[in-house]
């Protein structure tokens, strides 16, 4: 089945408009606790152009600090892997619980791993995943993926949800409290922490200095897996890194308050050695980031903390859904990460956009995020990734519009077909006629009315 | 000061009146105003839609039309982001330059340039203002929601100079109307969407005019307004500013 | 050419020139003696409770007074806990505190600008501790409270650590419709005694 574009899905998702004034509202509402909380702190734009220019750092002496995390990080007692792919990356998390011969495993949240298909892959290998944050157990339950990098079911009404924990966990039918249904995964999910012998986690942070990464979470899923497993696996994508603990203060202080608008997670763990007699993996992930770190106008995309803030801004996003994206990371930021992944799969994102520049307004690392949707449409239209009667229409246009003669003939045809033969334009067809009006016909053009009024002192 | 009049396509074609506006109202501030016959367009539907390769011929055109002013004035800042930011020519990189510097849209041009403090129109109506987005985070018309600075805005500083006029507060000061240029059909469900939902912070309001800087997003909100019968109408800022009645 | 190597090999090749670091000196707060009251209100406005004491006996009592002892298991490595809460020593079995209703343990420092505690292992019994608990008490020195992250972080620059976190509040979730409730998977409440 083909899959369907964003603009697609957003008309599917336009259907039930009360749904979509939900879904805008309850993303604005985060938008706004964003700001609230960053209005309080009276250096927040220092504190994004630090954050900016150290990853900028970061993403510029990647190659040294990639060394220096990993010999601090094997001196710590840690396992560290290589993988340049998504293939590459879900056969090492295979081997390790292989080896162990573990078959059962916990997991918290990890858009790379997302990104990667692992559950997928290790389903296939007879291996049961379970995921441990509320929203992604939720989405995992509903066999969907998440449709928010932070908020993953943010596209299900509690009703909803009550109705997946009545038939998975046994709350009782009709139940849509958020309390009881919390409570029931509380209790679910304990146990499931209690028993599995290993634990897969994503990585917010990784310190060169020090080889310790850090993991933030609001519900302690992450730690709670970690520190009951024998085996902790934790995935990330080579940009990770910073360069030292003293970065990490600048970070942690615009993650959470640009995300939820949290002054901080609830946790910000730092593992640094695992437990004594267990074992802690990194797996480093390139996966299409070296290629995109050679695209010197898409570079900055790199920088991304995965806090969410342009997807939460985003007024597409709120009114088309993430799932319409139909890449693991929705929103602006997965519409220029994701054509690096694969540009004809993913060339619609780049125009799913009004380029109106909230996004990059938003971001706490500063990463030019409307430019690069331009930047983007550029080098798909170059490449090819656009159809024939878009580039024919788009030559007409060019042609017509470097000439006076022909634009005049052209705005006279257009205002003659509107004004006396509206059928013409005004059917099914025309998208901008299907819920709007066309604009009224003048008379004249302007340029018509100046040479009669004012032409006299041109000359 | 020579400044000229740049005035985009659809302007031209569909709404001569927020042109005569822009022109009267420069005349009426003791301006040489002139309006280059030979202009078309800024390139900017091509760029946005990824085919900037094919904005050559509009370029050169510009370049053309544009030569030997002080100044280039605009009733829109969606054209102007354009120009500044992507017009290209590479044989004549010091009149781009010049020409990149000295663009400027209507209302930062009264304020930044003409200081303009006193107007003689008078608009009694409660108006909206609908912050298009390329003028207020492109061009940095106003102090943006997102971030955390000083607030001012230039449209607004404007539109407190013109007489009885009752201008409201909206919930959502700067979202998108969805307009985006080939976005409004490309992407039509969630570009209407975006305009009902801006025009209904209007309505909650009890605007009898929205106004902006930019005449294609009002296009598209005067659209859904006419689909709807609403009693609603647009009206470009130089209109409101120029004291054309109602 | 191995994974890393090959890795290595295109971020060499695709890293653009050496961008510097900035500096965040700017950041550093100068000392504010309204650290107490700025910390309580933040961790307050997230879910957590602050109590200021004068001294530790007065911890003690009103443990005593607002918890159930006698039917529930209560842990802390305090010494002067005793009599409150059992003390646990490592065994490298986290299991074991799969019932542990209240941990009482001590944090480094906190932190005003977030409500944030930070704990290092050396505090832990067990790294599970304070999320294994369904309810969790953290007692600070009320001199040890920094304004901001960057005084954190520059306190803990040349520490060595296995594990370190930093707790602020309870556990909490608002991934169904956006509701906040407390207790996800951690502690369900979080009560920090600034001494």
């Amino acid at each position: 089945m083909k899959t369907l574009n964003h603009a697609q899905n957003a008309a599917n998702f336009n259907k039930d408009e009360k749904r979509v004034d939900w879904h805008d509202e309850t993303l604005w509402w985060i938008r706004q606790k964003r700001d609230k909380s960053a209005f309080q702190i009276p250096e927040w734009e220092s504190l994004r152009d630090a954050a900016s220019a150290i990853k900028a750092n970061t993403l510029s002496n990647l190659h040294q600090y990639l060394i220096e995390f990993e010999k601090n990080a094997l001196a710590n007692g840690v396992k560290i892997h290589w993988a340049r792919d998504a293939k590459e990356h879900n056969d090492i998390v295979y081997g390790l619980l292989k080896e162990k011969g573990i078959d059962k495993m916990v997991k918290s949240k990890s858009m790379l791993t997302e990104e990667c298909h692992l559950n997928e892959y290790l389903e296939r290998k007879g291996i049961e995943v379970i995921d441990s944050d509320l929203g992604e157990r939720i989405v995992q339950l509903a066999k969907e993926p998440p449709s928010h990098i932070v908020l993953p079911c943010i596209h299900k009404k509690k009703e909803e949800i009550g109705e997946l924990f009545h038939e998975h966990l046994g709350t009782p039918a009709g139940n849509a409290d958020p309390q009881v249904l919390t409570e029931a995964a509380r209790i679910h999910l304990r146990e499931t922490f209690l028993t599995r012998k290993a634990a897969l986690t994503g990585v917010n942070f990784a310190v060169a200095e020090t080889g310790e990464i850090v993991i933030c979470t609001n519900e302690g899923n992450a730690d709670m897996g970690a520190h009951l497993a024998d085996l902790h696996i934790a995935c990330m994508g080579i940009e990770k890194l910073v360069p030292s603990r003293a970065h990490l203060a600048v970070f942690l202080r615009l993650l959470a308050r640009s995300a939820t608008g949290q002054p901080i997670t609830t946790y910000s763990s730092h593992f640094a050695k695992p437990r004594a007699g267990k074992e802690l993996h990194i797996v480093l992930v390139d996966n299409g980031r070296t290629r995109q770190l050679g695209r010197a106008e898409f570079r900055n995309s790199l920088k991304c903390i995965r806090c969410g803030a342009c997807m939460n801004t985003c007024p597409v996003y709120r009114r088309s859904g993430g799932h319409s994206y139909h890449n693991a990371i929705a929103g602006p930021i997965g519409a220029i990460l994701a054509p690096n992944l694969a540009m004809k799969e993913y060339a619609d994102l780049p125009f799913a956009s009004t380029l109106c520049g909230s996004c990059s307004n938003v971001c706490p690392v500063k990463i030019d995020i409307h430019d690069q949707l331009y930047k983007w449409r550029q080098v798909l239209v170059k490449e090819g990734h656009t159809t024939t009667a878009k580039q024919l229409a788009m030559q007409t246009m060019a042609t017509t519009l470097s000439s006076p003669t022909l634009f005049k003939i052209a705005g006279k045809t257009a205002r003659v077909t509107l004004k006396y033969a509206p059928f013409m334009v005004n059917n099914k067809f025309n998208a901008w006629y299907l819920q709007r009006d066309m604009p009224k016909v003048p008379k004249s053009s302007f340029s018509e009315w100046y040479q009669t009024n004012r032409k006299q002192n041109e000359q | 000061m020579k400044v000229a009049l740049f005035i985009p396509c659809y302007i031209d074609q569909f709404y001569p009146q927020v042109a005569i506006a822009c022109l009267e109202l420069l005349e009426r501030l003791g301006i040489d105003v002139s309006y280059p016959l030979g202009q078309t367009c800024c390139g900017q539907p091509m760029a946005n839609s990824g085919f900037e390769h094919l904005a050559d011929g509009c370029n050169t055109l510009f370049v053309k039309n544009f030569i030997g002013f002080d100044y280039i004035v605009a009733p829109s800042g969606s054209c102007v982001l354009h120009i500044k930011e992507h017009l290209k020519n590479d044989s004549q990189l010091d009149l781009v330059k010049h020409i990149k510097a000295t663009t400027y849209e209507l209302t930062s041009f009264l304020v930044d340039i003409l200081k303009v403090e006193h107007l003689t129109s008078s608009f009694p109506y409660r108006v909206g203002m609908h912050q298009s987005c390329h003028g207020q985070r492109g061009l940095k018309l106003s102090q943006m929601s997102e971030l955390n600075a000083p607030e001012f805005s230039k449209p607004g500083k404007l539109l407190s100079l013109v007489k009885d006029i009752e201008l409201v507060e909206l919930d959502r000061k700067d979202e998108c109307c969805g307009f985006g240029g080939t976005f409004c059909v490309a992407e039509e469900a969630v570009s209407v969407k975006m305009g009902k939902d801006r025009i209904n912070d209007h309505t909650k309001q009890d605007v009898e005019y929205i106004t902006g800087v930019d005449m294609s997003c009002l296009m598209h909100l005067e659209g859904i307004l006419n689909r709807q019968n609403s009693s609603i109408s647009v009206k470009h800022i130089a209109e409101i500013l120029n004291g054309v009645k109602a | 050419m191995s994974s890393r190597d090959q890795i290595l090999t295109a971020v060499k090749a695709n890293q653009p020139p050496l961008m510097t670091l900035p500096a965040l000196d700017s950041f550093f707060e100068s000392p504010k003696n309204e650290l107490i009251i700025k910390f309580t209100q933040v961790l307050s406005s997230i879910g957590g409770s602050v109590i200021e004491v004068e001294d530790e006996t007065e911890i003690g009592a009103f443990i005593r007074e607002h918890y159930p002892l006698a039917n529930i298991r209560a842990i802390s490595p305090l010494a002067n806990m005793q009599g409150i809460a059992d003390r646990y020593e490592a065994e490298n079995n986290p299991h074991k505190l799969e019932n542990v209703e209240l941990a009482i343990l001590p944090a480094h420092f906190a932190v005003a600008e977030n409500g944030a505690c930070w704990l290092s292992e050396t505090l832990l019994a067990e790294r599970v501790l304070p999320f294994i608990t369904q309810h969790l008490i953290l007692v600070v020195n009320k001199n040890d409270i920094l304004p901001t992250m960057h005084e954190a972080y520059q306190k803990i620059s040349d520490e060595t650590y296995g594990y370190g976190t930093f707790i602020a509040g309870p556990s909490k979730t608002a991934d169904i419709e956006q509701s906040l409730v407390l207790g996800a998977h951690g502690a369900r409440s979080l009560l920090v005694f600034l001494v």
